[in-house]
């Protein structure tokens, strides 16, 4: 099976500072990855570097199996990779449609089409099962935290997209929420997208991932099926990026 | 896997009210309450200070001082439409008031030097607004310095050119008749009833048409009384105004009749109408908002955020001109001073009293509009009651310092009341 979106050789610096050295990852379609490291391990990095926010020093990123070349996050948009990133990033001057449809408003001749874009935002929304938000003509800056990442969530999964990457979805999350969303992720990945989720929660990861990617100081320690590791092995690649066999050799290089 | 299906305390339904005048009202009153107050300050300060002036001076409530409100405030208002959409995306436009000078002169050298029509030299004070504007937003956007140091260069470089263009401080006056009759001729009493007619009904049949076509969708819709009192309301204030500037405000009218509404109203109105519509209802309008809200959140939406930066500053320059040009014809004339002194900060003042936030993110050209009449009648209203310069200053001052105050005040209660 070729994975739908992979990432091979990704070098990634901020300036004098190495990011990211030579990184590889593979998300399938109607799977979810789970993707899981330390605290500055370099996954909110990769995720922008496959968004087209930074661009890559070196690698390739492979989408169908082909070559792509992603430059902006509308590069990205095109080929059906949506992220929700850790910090959101939604306006909280607009409402919760605007906030849906930012960057690719419908329209009709010059005007915004407000009337279809609302009717799409509904049934996503429903679609997803969300009925928490009073009016979905509600501005953002009135949401719940929950809320908010419902709406990052249903954002990203508005367009088709064939590749969700959600970072840290979870993180200010409450247990109810927490468990609404980690639905939504196995649902998604039901349907037939690919998933990755970056996550620090072991429960929550092998509650719900099939594949699991453990990155240690910004190189990729493993990737292995969850069925296969356990608890233990996953924590030890996270804090010493090796596990037995599994892992970096030599402290770093795979 | 986990199995969550039915979350209790979670389940809180799409419970959209039953639209109806009494819901929208207890909505607007709870957006008020919780920092989000629009034009409500410049409404009421507008009511208390006519009733002010009116009480102090009988001579503020004449059909001939209610003309002049609208001529005296004109130039200012125009240059506080185009300033809106800087300050929508937090930026700010110290140089508009002499940016306005500069097209001015550019309009009255035109005119008078080199003969041109008038048509020509308006399009080129026009141009000349859209080049500056060009200009400062790419400094500011693409090479970064901040717009307060960017447009305050400006501001005194533009003073220079001012005096440049006017020959070192001499008077240019100006006669075209089509340009002088801008600030200074009114409509017909007929065309003024007609304009009415079309704008009243116009504006009835975009909202009836909306909500039923929103409500043949199923979505939620504006009732039908909210709309007749819309109307209704629009309809009774407008009718009052265009039936008080149809009055004879001619101290001789046997010799000359003096009636109408004054030109620039129409030329305002319109200029409102067009912002409003490319402000609200494309994509541009949105991705202003977005850019001023959160910019880093339109940059990852794929919003070109340098591109929509320099238009917002060519917006305001090239508004900066309209204004101009409208004080031009007012004065007929264009010294050093036109668009100097005060124009920028009252300008500013218009843009925030109406409500415009100076944080960036929220605003309309509306506000401009009120805030707009809200300087104009200070300074009407002082004048009348014989005070000189310095209190004006000194009360417009105070009156910008507060409108800040509760634009800050009311972003700092929408915070604690967790709207922002
Ligand atoms: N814009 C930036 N400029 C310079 N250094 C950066 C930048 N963004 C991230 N870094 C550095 O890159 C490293 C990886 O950061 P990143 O945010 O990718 O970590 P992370 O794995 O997402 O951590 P967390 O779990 O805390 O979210 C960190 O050492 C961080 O300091
Ligand atoms: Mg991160």
């Amino acid at each position: 099976m070729t994975p739908l979106l992979e990432v091979r050789g990704i070098d990634k610096s901020f300036g004098p500072v190495k990011v990211l050295h030579n990184v590889e990852l593979s998300a399938y379609a109607g799977e979810v990855t789970a993707l899981v490291g330390d605290n500055g391990a370099g996954k909110s990095t990769l995720v922008k570097c496959i968004g087209g926010i930074y661009p890559i020093d070196a690698g390739t990123i492979f989408f169908d199996g082909g070559p792509v070349a992603i430059h902006t996050p509308r590069d990205a948009g095109e080929l059906g990779i949506e992220i929700v990133y850790q910090d959101l990033a939604l306006c909280d001057n607009l409402d919760i449609v605007q906030n849906m449809f930012l960057g690719r408003e419908h329209k009709r001749g010059l005007l915004l089409d407000e009337d279809t874009m609302e009717e799409l935002a509904e049934k996503t929304l429903s679609g997803l099962s969300v009925r928490t938000v009073k009016s979905i003509r509600q501005q953002v800056s009135s949401l719940s935290g929950g809320q908010r990442q419902t709406v990052a969530i249903a954002k990203a999964v508005l367009w088709n997209s064939k590749v969700v990457i959600l970072d840290e979805p979870t993180a200010a999350l409450g247990v109810a929420q927490t468990a609404q969303v980690l639905e939504l992720v196995r649902r998604l990945a039901d349907t037939g997208l690919a998933v990755v989720l970056i996550s620090h929660n072991m429960n929550d990861v092998f509650a719900v991932s099939d594949r699991i990617a453990a990155l240690y100081l910004g190189r990729m320690a493993a990737q292995v099926k969850t069925a296969d590791v356990t608890h233990a092995q996953v924590v030890e690649l996270i804090t010493a990026g090796r596990s037995g066999d599994l892992g970096l050799k030599n402290g770093v290089t795979p | 896997m986990i199995k969550v299906k039915e979350l209790p305390g979670e389940a809180i339904v799409t419970a959209t009210q039953a639209p109806s005048i009494k819901n929208s009202f207890r909505a607007y009153v709870q957006r008020v309450r919780g920092g989000d107050m629009g034009a409500l300050p410049a409404v009421l300060g507008l009511v208390v200070l006519c009733v002010v002036f009116a009480v102090a001076r009988p001579s503020f409530v004449t059909a001939g001082n209610f003309a002049n409100l609208f001529t005296q405030g004109a130039a200012v208002t125009l240059i506080a439409m185009g300033l809106v959409f800087v300050l929508l995306l937090g930026e700010i436009d110290l140089s508009a008031g002499f940016a306005s000078g500069v097209c001015a002169a550019v309009l009255a050298v035109t005119l008078t030097s080199m003969g041109l029509p008038w048509y020509v030299c308006a399009l080129a004070a026009i141009v000349t607004g859209v080049i500056i504007g060009t200009v400062l937003g790419t400094l500011v956007a693409k090479v970064g310095i901040p717009s307060f140091v960017v447009t305050l260069a400006a501001f005194l470089a533009f003073q220079g050119l001012v005096l440049v263009l006017v020959d070192e401080g001499t008077n240019i006056s100006i006669r075209d008749s089509v340009i002088v009759a801008i600030a200074n001729r009114n409509l017909p009493p007929w065309l003024g009833w007609a304009l009415y007619a079309v704008c009243v009904a116009v504006f009835a049949v975009v909202q009836l048409v909306r909500a039923r076509k929103r409500a043949k969708r199923g979505l939620v819709a504006d009732p039908l009384s909210l709309i007749a009192f819309r109307v209704g309301t629009l309809a009774v204030l407008a009718g009052a105004a265009v039936f008080v500037l149809n009055l004879e405000r001619s101290r001789n009218p046997l010799l000359v009749s003096l009636t109408g509404v004054p030109i620039v109203v129409p030329l305002i109105l319109a200029l409102l109408v067009v912002w409003t519509v490319i402000l609200r209802r494309t994509a541009f309008g949105r991705h202003l908002y977005a850019v001023g809200g959160n910019t880093e959140a339109a940059r990852r939406a794929g919003i070109p955020v340098d591109r929509l930066r320099i238009s917002a500053f060519v917006i305001c320059s090239s508004m900066a001109a309209i204004g101009g040009i409208v004080a031009a014809s007012r004065a007929s004339s264009v010294d050093p001073n036109t668009g100097g002194s005060s124009v920028l900060l009252y300008a500013v003042g218009a843009a925030v009293i109406g409500g415009t936030s100076l944080f960036g993110g929220k605003g309309r050209v509306l506000d401009a509009v009120l805030g707009g009449a809200v300087v104009a009648v200070i300074e009407n209203g002082m004048g009348l009651m014989g005070y000189g310069a310095s209190v004006k200053y000194l009360v417009t001052g105070s009156v910008l310092l507060l409108a800040a105050g509760v634009d800050a005040l009311a972003r700092k209660r929408a915070a604690a009341a967790g709207l922002r």
